[in-house]
């Protein structure tokens, strides 16, 4: 009992859930979104590449200079957000 | 295909990323805990960080050993190098937007200033101060989970978790041992600039670990990693020279940084 109310285990649990899930968003993600999304895409496209058993080699040249533009945007981003 | 840091090069720049990263975030620790300790006492202060640490302690030891014999290591290192790839980035972001002037550096006066001044409102309670406990306990554990995320992702992805933590609690003592003699914050400290060696260390791993994971075959194998750590550096190296000119005025003053820095 809260304040004379029946606690809901459920609520109460998927409050819990929902407070555990936003810190590891804001600890892992926080307010750059476009760094996970960039990663993500880069990954996906270096498995397509390697989907080619010629293209593995290829595809590591490939990876560090998408990974460098996912920085470079996202350095821009934040210097667009400051004017 | 041999995984990184199970020769001799790839572990030293293992054990560097984890020992500088652990050292960065200990001393951002130890400032808040001088704080709490000249403050509110020593006693309720002590008891939160060695709180902290048993938890974070606990953390690496119940995940770290999961991951290792538990998840496929193709699986691992795809889902663990998507994510050190993710993090090391918002390092380097970070050192880059710093290096330029664009973010407020860092500044450990200034944080134990902050944090002194917010404890001195109400006077330490008699006995166990919660205060006191929370403060350090929560400085030590946030600081230091991001020591864990490190800790698990590069120790367990190498097969090297008892070295990586090795790596970290080295870190821990010598930072806190210098904290002891000099008996003040560690201002003198470069962390930006081993903020910077980590976030390429990060990247170069998150990069060489999520590639394995969808079979991208690197040339050199293990020697690939000090390759992308040179890599991103010029990168980095390249974006702080281009950035340079934003954070200048025409009279070669920096104009106001655009983030203020809380990390």
């Amino acid at each position: 009992m809260i304040d004379g109310q029946p606690v809901n285990a459920g609520s109460t649990a998927r409050r819990w859930m929902v407070t555990f899930g936003r810190f590891w968003w804001e600890f892992l993600v926080g307010d750059t979104p476009e760094l996970l999304i960039g990663v993500v895409a880069v990954v996906g496209v270096l498995a397509v590449i390697c989907l080619r058993p010629g293209l593995r080699t290829a595809a590591a040249f490939v990876g560090p200079v998408l990974v460098a533009g996912v920085l470079t945007l996202s350095v821009r981003r934040a210097v667009r957000r400051s004017r | 295909m041999l995984i990184a840091a199970s020769t001799p090069t790839g572990a030293l720049v293992m054990v560097t990323a984890v020992f500088l990263a652990s050292a960065v975030e200990m001393v951002e620790a130890l400032t808040i805990v001088l704080a709490v300790g000249v403050t509110r006492g020593w006693r309720s202060a002590l008891e939160g960080v060695a709180a902290a640490l048993a938890v974070l302690a606990v953390l690496v030891l119940a995940l770290g050993p999961a991951l290792v014999h538990y998840v496929p290591l193709s699986a691992l290192r795809l889902v663990v190098g998507t994510l050190l790839l993710v993090f090391g980035l918002q390092w380097l972001r970070k050192a880059v937007l710093r290096a330029s002037g664009l973010k407020a550096r860092h500044d450990e006066d200034a944080i134990y200033a902050e944090q002194v001044a917010g404890l001195s409102g109400s006077p330490p309670a008699v006995g166990r101060d919660a205060t006191a406990f929370a403060v350090a306990f929560k400085g030590v554990f946030l600081e230091g989970l991001e020591v864990v995320v490190i800790v698990i992702t590069l120790g367990s992805t190498s097969h090297r978790l008892g070295l990586a933590a090795l790596a970290a609690a080295v870190a821990v003592v010598v930072v806190a041992a210098v904290g002891v003699v000099v008996h003040r914050q560690l201002s003198g400290v470069p962390e930006n600039a081993m903020k910077m060696g980590v976030g390429l260390m990060l990247v170069s791993f998150g990069t060489f670990w999520s590639a394995e994971g969808v079979h991208v075959s690197w040339p050199g194998n293990d020697l690939a990693v000090p390759v992308l750590v040179a890599w991103y550096g010029m990168i980095a190296w390249l974006l702080v020279l281009a950035l340079g000119h934003h954070a200048r005025a025409p009279m070669g003053r920096p104009v106001p940084t655009v983030e203020p820095s809380r990390d």
